[in-house]
């Protein structure tokens, strides 16, 4: 019935310069420092480690003095070397766990809203299926079956963040499909992957970014509280979420070791989450206005 | 006392750069003024303005608005919202989402209105009967999305007229209706305003629109007013450049003639300008009109213009009469034909939109193909494309016959058979530059890489006249007409031996389009055949040789361009025909030719 004349209006600001605009914004220029300092401090602490993380130095819960800096845990190992050692598995399993999870997913989402009809609905089907799986019991299910494994781990973890992205995904690909330029790319015969990420993908990349930001944040989370659980990183190797739970009992005498771990988390996730929701914001405001 | 006296009226952005440049004009009652531009004229603003209002990111910086006698800039925010209530009605572009989904029609025209809701009901009644939509409590109690377009801008108008308002301003209402819903409308509006002592103000791109309600016609540009008078003074006798060309690049139906487009591209908006604001564009520029800038003055015929040479303008405004194109031999029938399509029926779901269409297209041949919304010439469209699923019917390519579905064309058909789309900002990849939009089928196709395929792909550019340096340009950073231009190169470094053009120029301004078609044109002396299908007769007039007339899903009317747009002898090619705005120039009257 009405034929909208799209107004040419629209031909102001092009949207090239996304990450200089998400970087204008206080807000994720904080969460970005706040994220880069913590990666830094897990990748170069093993280095200024000045004791052996598993070593027994002193009595357990020993106060800070003799040599060390934070005092000593609940087996008398050197806090602060346990610290800045533990943030390192932690880092590259949740950055190749997001990784793992953000394509798996993104590949799901693209195909169901790309192929539709039946192709779509068995994907989606599936995923929901997948939903219905909470992360954390499901590791617990099977690294109580298979045995603690660093590489099972980042695997359970990244198949836990599948279902969420591939529906965020799905969802942010559609419009873009029903697209002329995508229409047009069919009938000159393009093959469907070249359509996929020549034509589709370039066009999602701000929610992808954004739920990238955002997975990260959850496997880091989940795989700290795999360790707390005691399925993820296994003593003696020294690990954020296993230090938590380690000295727990003593919290009334040493309180450090279970306070500075789990402030480390703490600024993990929330530099990232502050990033990733600033960047959000951004896009919205200023993609959302265009379509 | 007039109804409304604009004086002195800027308007400027955030940045300084002033948009809308001193205006003024003053309306009587019941008088209607049309306000034309191109897209980025200024046009809007000044309508908005108009009630006191700005867009964000713009500010009104001068001037007095004054309506029934009340200033509306000196008031305070509070004021300005109880004047705008009682003395401004507004009519919006886009009626389906000007009016609230949620609301029913009855709510809708009951809430504006000043006193009780019980009061209002044979008021609104008696509107809803003065522009021809039923008033009964059925219609009342129906939601907006229940109604046809054409039915919704009527509401939007009965909304802006239920309050009886000094002055009621519309913003191109009828850009997006049907041509016979806008004729309807305009005819309704014209008798609207004089029948109730309303003075309006009528914003379109459309100078045929404009023509058809307006008593009054100001052209702006980049801003300024360049020319106000009577619409016999400007539409007969235009004192200014700017306005001559707009006219010139109007399609008629009633000839084949060429569209002169107005060359190089419309100022941004708040460009600054030493001299005249079009002497860049200008066919009639001298030195001197780039060292000041034009003061509005009177024309001897009793319209101003902001031109040093209107003397010269107004005299010479006919050597640009054009000369009709020669009519295309018509081609014998047994000379084969570049697709062949035989009862082609297609459907959504179990509604049959297309019944039983046939045509053929003949080599080097356009081929028009008219129809209004709905009656499925898109659909057709995407069936020829294979793009849509639901369908049976015949094909033949160059006597070969040619599967219904894309998945079973093989390659070299996909290359022979080219779509341009209707929405130029959505045909290109907003990821991609427009070179790389263009080198990606000459890859696909022939394997072409490097400088190779960057060489072929300049050529195309600048066949369709964009120059290479764009070319590593993002399509947002491109206008509308400029992408459309991309767009069809895209289909010519395919060598298509068919190019089916959608309606490519319905979201273009009619100086834009005139460019767009008059590229066609040259593309079809170049031997291409095409399929052009438009909601608009004139265009087909300027550039088909044969025509398919689709009404319903079924072809009613077709036959050569000439004997169909002179005689037509289907009831709904006549009314089509009729609704069809046309501007009437003396010189298009005197160089009929016969035949």
């Amino acid at each position: 019935m009405i034929r909208t004349r799209p107004r040419e209006q629209g031909v102001q600001a092009p949207p090239r310069n996304l990450t200089r605009r998400i970087l204008t914004s206080p807000r994720t220029r904080l969460g970005l420092i706040m994220l880069l300092v913590m990666i830094l401090f897990s990748v170069l602490g093993p280095f200024f480690a000045p004791h052996s993380p598993t070593a027994v130095l002193a009595k357990p819960y020993a106060d800070p003095g003799d040599g060390l800096l934070l005092g000593a845990d609940s087996l008398g190992r050197d806090i602060l070397s346990r610290i800045l050692s533990g943030g390192a598995n932690l880092t590259w399993m949740a950055i190749a766990a997001t990784f793992g999870g953000v394509a798996l997913g993104t590949a799901i989402g693209l195909i169901a809203a790309y192929a539709g009809g039946i192709v779509d609905t068995l994907l989606m089907r599936v995923v929901d299926v997948m939903l219905t799986f909470p992360t954390i019991i499901m590791a617990i299910l099977f690294i109580s079956m298979v045995g603690p494994s660093r590489l099972i781990l980042v695997v359970l973890v990244a198949i836990g963040l599948t279902p969420g992205m591939a529906r965020v995904m799905r969802g942010a690909a559609r419009p873009v499909i029903r697209r002329e330029h995508v229409m047009w790319a069919r009938t000159i015969g393009l093959s469907s992957s070249r359509i996929l990420m020549r034509e589709v993908l370039p066009s999602v990349t701000s929610p992808l970014l954004v739920e990238t930001g955002l997975r990260l944040m959850w496997s880091v989370v989940g795989l700290a509280s795999l360790s707390f659980l005691g399925f993820g990183v296994q003593p003696p190797a020294s690990d954020w979420g296993l230090m938590v739970s380690e000295n727990k009992d003593g919290l009334a005498i040493q309180p450090l070791a279970v306070f500075i771990p789990a402030v480390c988390v703490a600024l993990f996730t929330i530099g990232g989450n502050l990033f990733a929701e600033g960047a959000a914001r951004v896009i919205g405001r200023t993609e959302g206005a265009r379509s | 006392m007039k109804a409304v006296e604009v004086t002195g009226l800027t308007v400027a952005l955030d940045d300084g750069s002033v948009i809308v440049d001193d205006v003024s004009f003053g309306l009587e009652s019941g008088q209607v003024m049309g306000l034309v531009g191109e897209s980025g004229s200024g046009k809007s603003t000044v309508a908005l303005a108009l009630l006191g209002f700005a867009k964000a990111g713009a500010n009104i910086t001068g001037g007095k608005v004054v309506v029934g006698g009340v200033d509306l800039l000196a008031l305070s925010p509070n004021e300005l919202r109880e004047a705008r209530k009682k003395l401004i009605g507004f009519v919006p572009q886009d009626p389906a989402t000007a009016l609230n989904p949620a609301l029913t029609i009855r709510a809708q025209l009951t809430e504006g209105m000043l006193g009780e809701k019980k009061e209002n009901l044979p008021r609104i009644r008696e509107v809803l009967e003065t522009v021809g939509l039923p008033s009964d409590n059925a219609f009342l109690r129906r939601h907006p999305q229940e109604l046809s377009g054409g039915q919704q801008q009527r509401v939007a108008i009965a909304m802006a007229l239920g309050k009886k308002p000094e002055l009621i301003v519309f913003d191109e209402p009828t850009t997006g209706l049907d041509v016979s819903t806008q004729a309807r409308v305009l005819e309704m509006v014209a008798g609207l305003c004089a029948d109730n002592g309303m003075a309006s103000v009528f914003v379109s791109h459309d100078l045929a629109v404009v023509g058809t309600v307006g008593d009054l016609v100001t052209v702006m540009y980049a801003g300024q007013v360049l020319e106000t008078g009577s619409r016999e003074e400007v539409l007969l006798s235009a004192a200014h450049p700017y306005s001559i060309a707009l006219l010139e690049s109007v399609p008629s139906t009633r000839q084949r003639l060429p569209l002169v487009s107005i060359p190089g591209r419309a100022p941004a908006a708040g460009a600054k300008f030493d001299g005249c604001v079009f002497a860049d564009r200008c066919a009639f520029v001298e030195d001197r009109c780039r060292d000041s800038a034009p003061p509005l003055v009177a024309t001897s015929t009793g319209s101003s213009a902001r031109c040093l040479r209107v003397e010269h303008v107004l005299q010479n405004q006919r050597c640009l009469v054009k000369e009709p194109l020669p009519r295309v031999e018509s081609r014998e029938e047994d000379s084969g034909s570049v697709l062949s399509v035989r009862n082609l029926n297609a459907s959504y779901g179990r509604t049959q939109v297309l019944f039983d269409v046939s045509f053929n297209v003949a080599p080097g041949e356009t081929l028009g193909v008219v129809g209004e919304s709905g009656s499925g010439k898109t659909t057709m469209s995407r069936c020829l494309i294979g793009l849509h699923e639901d369908q049976s019917g015949i094909f033949e390519m160059d006597g070969k016959p040619l599967p219904p579905r894309l998945r079973d064309r093989s390659k070299e058909v996909k290359q022979q058979l080219q779509y341009v789309f209707q929405n130029p900002y959505g045909s290109l990849n907003p990821r991609e530059t427009i070179a790389n939009a263009v080198v990606v089928p000459l890859k696909h196709f022939y394997g072409e890489r490097g400088k190779a395929a960057r060489d072929k792909a300049k050529e195309a550019l600048e066949r369709v006249e964009i120059p290479w340096r764009l070319a590593d340009r993002y399509p947002a950073e491109l206008s509308g007409g400029q992408r459309q231009r991309v767009a069809i190169a895209r289909a010519l470094v395919c060598n298509p031996s068919l190019l089916i053009c959608d309606e490519i120029t319905s979201a273009l301004d009619v100086s834009v389009q005139a460019s767009v078609v008059e590229l066609l044109r040259t593309l079809q002396n170049d031997g291409l055949s095409m399929i052009f299908i438009t909601h608009n007769l004139a265009v087909v007039r300027s550039i088909g040789d044969r025509v398919i007339v689709l009404s319903q899903g079924r072809v009613v009317e077709s036959g050569e361009v000439e004997a169909v747009l002179t005689a037509p002898q289907h009831p709904y090619t006549r009314g089509l025909l009729a609704d069809t705005l046309e501007v009437d120039r003396s010189d298009a009257e005197t160089s009929d030719l016969p035949g």
